[in-house]
């Protein structure tokens, strides 16, 4: 990534960037990409535990909760990438908090003005969401670092892949827990509710299980394609391959 | 030389070829260097499960003479559930079925079968035997890595799933109803029982006491003529197992003694300092899952300590958990979170009473363990 790790003070913003090298559409994809399915957020990097294991009682939830991350996670991704040569080294993890805390104080109050019910039920979560290591972990790790397109991109990618992880254990324990999907009852009337479902151990429980499948299926694929890659190199030398 | 002591695992066998080669070729003339254990018991895995099992057989069939054929139902459904669970999710690599032939996944079984109330629905006895051996067992890496017994893991799993289902009590049926299944016991699967139309519930002796303030007579505790789980009931016939399997040393005596000492002794100052709002020391001890947990729960040798005193220690601690939840706790029964907290305790526990290191240092020291 030597091509776009900025050190220049004097690339200031994306109108000098975008006029002065081409965006790769490639890369922009990859980095788009990336944070759905290999580097997802929950299932792969394990962070944001915190909301995922409090708000996802309900499908509902889990949506307005990743919606608010989004919002969060790509406003000030932007603002971070178009402020990353201003911004001294020594006091960066602040000023990346109050740029975060600016837009979740937003998105709180966009949220309690539309969706009141939502909010209410949300509660504190909203709030904290400034605290949530995938946003300031992307600033950290991306934004500040790369080109506003390249951010935003990073951060749609990020977004998606925290509100699917949220919405499979939202809809998994809404289904459980309350026999519903989105409030509309699938289970028929008799359902047997499992209360631990919508209980916290209920949300441990099913991350974990969720977590577990995840990485049987990643060590899986990697068995596969590490007997594919043997087959292949099986004419060379047989003992290199670690 | 002179014979070593049998269980000194610091001194090494030196033997020359010529002494231990009993007929066999002639050996190539290295020394042979052994560690110990070099007395063994020659009790296996599957020797211990068939033992405790075998020790159980008269507390099932106490079950099923006093709950009729909804124990026989309940018990195949949770042995069902633990048993495919081993089978369809071997631990650590193994082959398919091979882990299932120790006989661990069984008794599992069984004994979560035994602390189910006789009116559940069959699908969650199921499903308790399947979370007990996926969440208790095989997600720690199968038989010996648990840190919980798996049994009660699967009936804390149902008590926090159902809580309804599993604190509804059917009374015993008389001996002409031996042959009626309670209804309940074929709900379809994820779906609520029927409106009990037929069947009795009742509260269990401890529940009688502490929501209703009435003790049960010591003589139907004692013989097993009440209401609650299907194995808990009758304490002579889990005392006289439990000696049975002490005197066997399938299990470690002290264990349940310490637990039942502690109960005892605890209970009585309370009884002498407060007649009226706790029990006698008696009640105590023959109602409830008291007796079956402390024979059949706590003394899982995975799950326990191994060192005499920890034993001992790990004893106590359940006995004062359960007294402390019966009487102050919101639940009227606390025998399974106080075998699982010890459980999760037992760790730290084994620190205690752990044997000395062999030997010493230059200067005379002792060898720190």
């Amino acid at each position: 990534m030597a091509d776009s790790g900025s050190s220049n003070p004097l690339m200031l913003g994306s109108q000098q960037q975008a006029g002065g090298g081409s965006v790769d559409p490639d890369r922009m994809y990859r980095e788009f990409a990336k944070g759905i399915w290999k580097e997802n957020p929950v299932f792969v990097q394990v962070l944001g535990m915190c909301p995922m294991l409090a708000v996802t009682n309900s499908a509902i939830n889990a949506v307005a909760m990743g919606a608010a991350t989004a919002f969060v996670l790509v406003f000030s991704s932007i603002f971070v990438s178009l402020l990353r040569s201003f911004i001294p080294k020594q006091v960066r993890i602040s000023t990346y908090i109050i740029i975060i805390a600016t837009f979740v104080t937003v998105a709180d109050m966009a949220l309690k003005a539309a969706f009141p019910v939502v909010h209410k039920d949300l509660g504190a979560f909203i709030s904290l969401i400034v605290v949530n290591c995938i946003i300031l972990g992307r600033q950290e790790a991306f934004a500040s670092r790369n080109r506003p397109l390249y951010a935003v991109a990073d951060a749609i990618g990020m977004s998606i892949g925290f509100a699917f992880a949220l919405l499979c254990l939202g809809a998994t324990r809404e289904i459980l827990g309350s026999g519903t999907l989105f409030k509309y009852p699938i289970m028929g009337s008799n359902f047997q509710p499992w209360v631990i479902m919508i209980l916290p151990p209920g949300g441990f429980l099913m991350l974990g299980m969720i977590l577990l499948v995840f990485n049987w299926a990643g060590q899986t694929r990697a068995k596969r394609r590490h007997r594919a890659d043997g087959e292949a190199n099986a004419g060379g030398e047989v003992g290199s391959a670690s | 030389m002179p014979p070593l002591a049998p269980n000194d695992p610091s001194r090494p066998t030196v033997s020359s070829p010529s002494s231990s080669g009993g007929g066999s070729p002639p050996p190539s003339p290295e020394l042979l260097l052994k560690a110990g254990p070099f007395l063994r018991k020659g009790v296996t895995t599957p020797r211990l499960m068939v033992d405790v099992i075998l020790g159980l057989g008269p507390v099932v069939l106490a079950a099923i003479y006093f709950f009729g054929l909804s124990a026989i139902l309940i018990i195949l459904a949770a042995t069902a559930g633990a048993a495919f669970t081993e089978f369809i999710l071997p631990p650590g690599g193994q082959p398919r079925g091979r882990s299932l032939k120790d006989g661990s996944a069984v008794l599992t079984g069984i004994l979560m079968g035994l602390c189910l109330p006789p009116a559940i629905p069959m699908w969650m006895a199921f499903l308790g035997g399947a979370a007990g051996i996926g969440l208790g067992k095989l997600a720690f890496g199968g038989l010996g890595q648990n840190l919980f017994n798996p049994a009660l893991v699967g009936r804390a799993f149902l008590q926090a799933a159902f809580p309804q289902a599993i604190t509804t009590w059917s009374s015993q049926g008389t001996v002409a109803e031996f042959s009626t299944i309670r209804p309940s016991n074929f709900a379809l699967p994820f779906m609520q029982p029927p409106p009990p139309v037929d069947t009795i519930t009742t509260a269990t002796p401890l529940g009688m006491f502490k929501f209703e303030g009435q003790a049960e007579s010591l003589n139907n505790l004692l013989v097993g003529n009440t209401a609650g789980s299907l194995g808990e009931t009758c304490a002579i016939l889990i005392l006289i197992c439990g000696l049975i399997l002490a005197i066997r040393r399938t299990f470690d005596w002290r264990i349940p003694l310490s637990i039942l000492a502690t109960v005892g002794i605890f209970s009585l100052i309370l009884w002498l300092l407060n007649g009226e709002r706790f029990a006698t020391p008696l009640h105590m001890l023959t109602s409830g899952g008291l007796l079956f947990g402390a024979v059949y729960m706590a003394t899982d040798p995975v799950t326990s300590p191994i060192a005499p005193r920890g034993t001992i220690v790990f004893g106590i601690g359940i006995g004062l958990l359960v007294v402390l939840i019966r009487n102050w706790g919101g639940l009227p029964e606390g025998v399974m979170y106080a075998i699982l907290l010890m459980n999760a305790a037992t760790p730290l526990i084994e620190r205690v009473g752990q044997p000395r290191a062999f030997g010493r240092t230059e200067g005379g020291k002792a060898v720190a363990s």
